[in-house]
């Protein structure tokens, strides 16, 4: 019998194909509750590519990630994920979800929801710590990636006490402990100040340079712009997909949204997007 | 019953007090009964208070009270009572969308809606039963006196089935308890892990309500878990320190209970509640050294 936790176990040899796009998906269109998030969206993530999921608010960025998760079905189109059709190969996918806070009551501590990554999903309970069985190595794993994103410092206080960065860094170990092939990271900056911006994005490109494929969804692109490789900017009509400095600019933008957009680029390298639709009320993005 | 022997006298001689404790039927029955509740609630009420579901908890346990009085209206075992109603319940709270984060507003509108439905429900089987008033103050408030040994078979039997599932599904329950965006996309079945949970909590609190009675469950179901999770940050072994502490709480509240005219329930929920409150005490005094430090704010 396979484990109905990992469909995908007896398949493993096609996961590890090196060429299979991490993410491909073709004529993708998505209807929730009647209104069309996004329709005819391409997208192809190559393996060990840095790809940042752009466009206002309430245009279906998480609503991406969360097709390519299988969590939504698409309503008309083609995905494969992994060289899977979506959802079935999710125990090789790091997921960090649009993050709320934890609550700073919660006593669980850091090290403990990153092991959770490694085997929350497994049936029992754990094995107790004190005799761990020979050669079992997730110990090692957890401490290892904690110390890979540098939070072996706070790992061990309640997740609820550390600050808002503290939490990403290891909300980023959590998702990584699996060794996953493709991380999927909806709005890891956001509510992080400057400084944790910059040092979480360029956490995210070192293990992106370890040949993990990486779909990030930002607001703002500039704290990862020199690491990336592709963006792609979403909109009700469609999307854009390409490179950065093909795709960010007010030609293209203004075509996507079909209303004026500039794109302005500061002496420091920063680009400001001009007349950007906002929001409109929906907000399905943030509350599915 | 008590009477007939004189009332207990506690001395100084350990082994005289111990002999008088169990020398009768009612307090051995009252102590295994005591033990196995102390088993089966503390893990689940861990959970419970880490899931912030203590309101549905407490619910269940009411409703343990209508179940109980209509079961002795219509003449079956009170016993069944409990657990049929607390289980129903369950289910009719799992069946309410659970709403996400922040948003527990609807949850906790029916919840309460279920809640005053059923104290009314108790209320009138009450009535028409035209029991003893008695009989109503131990299914509000606990009694051990009068344990059968068919009810602590039927307690056992549902302890041990309760503890199995809580076994096979605890790492995922936790995981889908503290993350359950994440543990959805690694294919944890985060609904049916929360229904399942509900149907066990809805058992704890039948259980519990048959010692400390409808109104007192959470002196087992929360302040064990409450206390422990002020001790440690490490889950598991919170997890078990919440048993030790239920099963502490419930054999001294047992102890005092019978050595005391006070009742079982009040004995237990204040037992636990010194364990509360001893827990907190050094982080209190830390915070009011901070204080002191910091020198009087203007």
């Amino acid at each position: 019998m396979t484990d109905p936790l990992n469909p995908a176990t007896s398949e493993d040899a096609d996961l590890h194909d090196p060429a299979a796009p991490a993410v491909r998906l073709t004529g993708g269109t998505m209807v929730l509750g009647g209104r069309t998030v996004w329709r005819e969206v391409d997208v192809t993530v190559g393996a060990g590519e840095f790809v940042a999921v752009l466009g206002p608010n309430g245009v279906g960025k998480s609503t991406l990630i969360k097709a390519i998760l299988g969590m939504l079905p698409l309503t008309a189109g083609h995905l494969t994920v992994l060289g899977h059709p979506a959802g079935h190969a999710n125990q090789h996918i790091g997921y960090l979800p649009q993050r709320r806070s934890f609550d700073p009551n919660l006593r669980i501590r850091g090290i403990d929801l990153v092991r959770l990554g490694l085997d929350g999903h497994r049936w029992g309970l754990p094995r107790p710590r004190w005799r761990p069985k020979a050669g079992e190595a997730s110990g090692d794993r957890v401490t290892e990636m904690i110390s890979l994103v540098g939070a072996s410092e706070y790992a061990h206080r309640p997740i609820g006490q550390v600050s808002g960065g503290e939490q990403q860094r290891l909300l980023i170990a959590q998702a990584l402990v699996q060794q996953p092939r493709l991380l999927l990271l909806d709005e890891p900056l956001d509510s992080l100040d400057l400084p944790n911006q910059a040092s979480v994005a360029g956490l995210v490109a070192d293990i992106c340079q370890t040949g993990v494929a990486v779909m990030l969804v930002a607001h703002d692109v500039n704290p990862i712009l020199s690491y990336l490789d592709r963006v792609i900017y979403l909109a009700h009509g469609g999307a854009v997909e390409g490179p950065p400095e093909d795709v960010i600019t007010g030609e293209t933008l203004s075509r996507l949204y079909d209303t004026p957009i500039e794109v302005l680029r500061t002496r420091d390298g920063r680009l400001v997007v001009v007349g950007q639709p906002e929001a409109p009320a929906h907000h399905h993005d943030r509350h599915p | 019953m008590i009477a007939a022997f004189g009332p207990p006298a506690l001395s100084w001689n350990l082994s005289s007090d111990l002999h008088q404790l169990f020398q009768f039927r009612f307090m051995t029955n009252a102590f295994a009964a005591g033990t196995i509740v102390a088993v089966v609630a503390a893990p689940i009420g861990w959970f419970m208070v880490l899931r912030r579901q203590t309101f549905a908890g407490h619910t269940l346990a009411v409703v343990g009270f209508p179940g109980a009085a209509g079961a002795a209206l219509i003449g079956i075992s009170i016993n069944d009572g409990y657990y049929a109603f607390c289980i129903i319940a369950a289910l009719v709270i799992a069946a309410v969308p659970r709403a996400r984060q922040g948003g527990y507003s609807e949850e906790s509108a029916v919840i309460g809606t279920i809640q005053a439905f059923a104290l009314a429900c108790g209320f009138l089987f009450v009535t028409l039963y035209a029991g003893n008033l008695n009989g109503v103050n131990s299914l509000l408030f606990g009694n051990f006196l009068g344990i059968t040994t068919g009810q602590i078979l039927a307690l056992a039997g549902f302890a041990v089935v309760g503890l199995a599932v809580l076994a096979a599904i605890g790492r995922p329950l936790l995981f889908a308890s503290i993350d359950p965006d994440v543990a959805a996309s690694r294919n944890v079945p985060t609904q049916a892990l929360s229904v399942a949970f509900l149907v066990l909590l809805g058992v704890a609190a039948a259980e519990t309500s048959q010692i400390t009675g409808a109104l007192l469950v959470f002196a087992l179901l929360v302040l064990p878990a409450a206390t422990t999770q002020t001790l440690t940050a490490r889950p598991w072994r919170s997890l078990a320190l919440a048993v030790v502490v239920a099963l502490a709480v419930t054999w001294a509240g047992l102890a005092v209970s019978y050595f005391t005219p006070y009742p079982i329930g009040f004995w237990v929920t204040t037992i636990a509640f010194a364990a509360y409150v001893l827990a907190h005490l050094p982080r209190l005094a830390a915070r009011a050294r901070v204080h002191v430090r910091a020198g009087p704010t203007p």
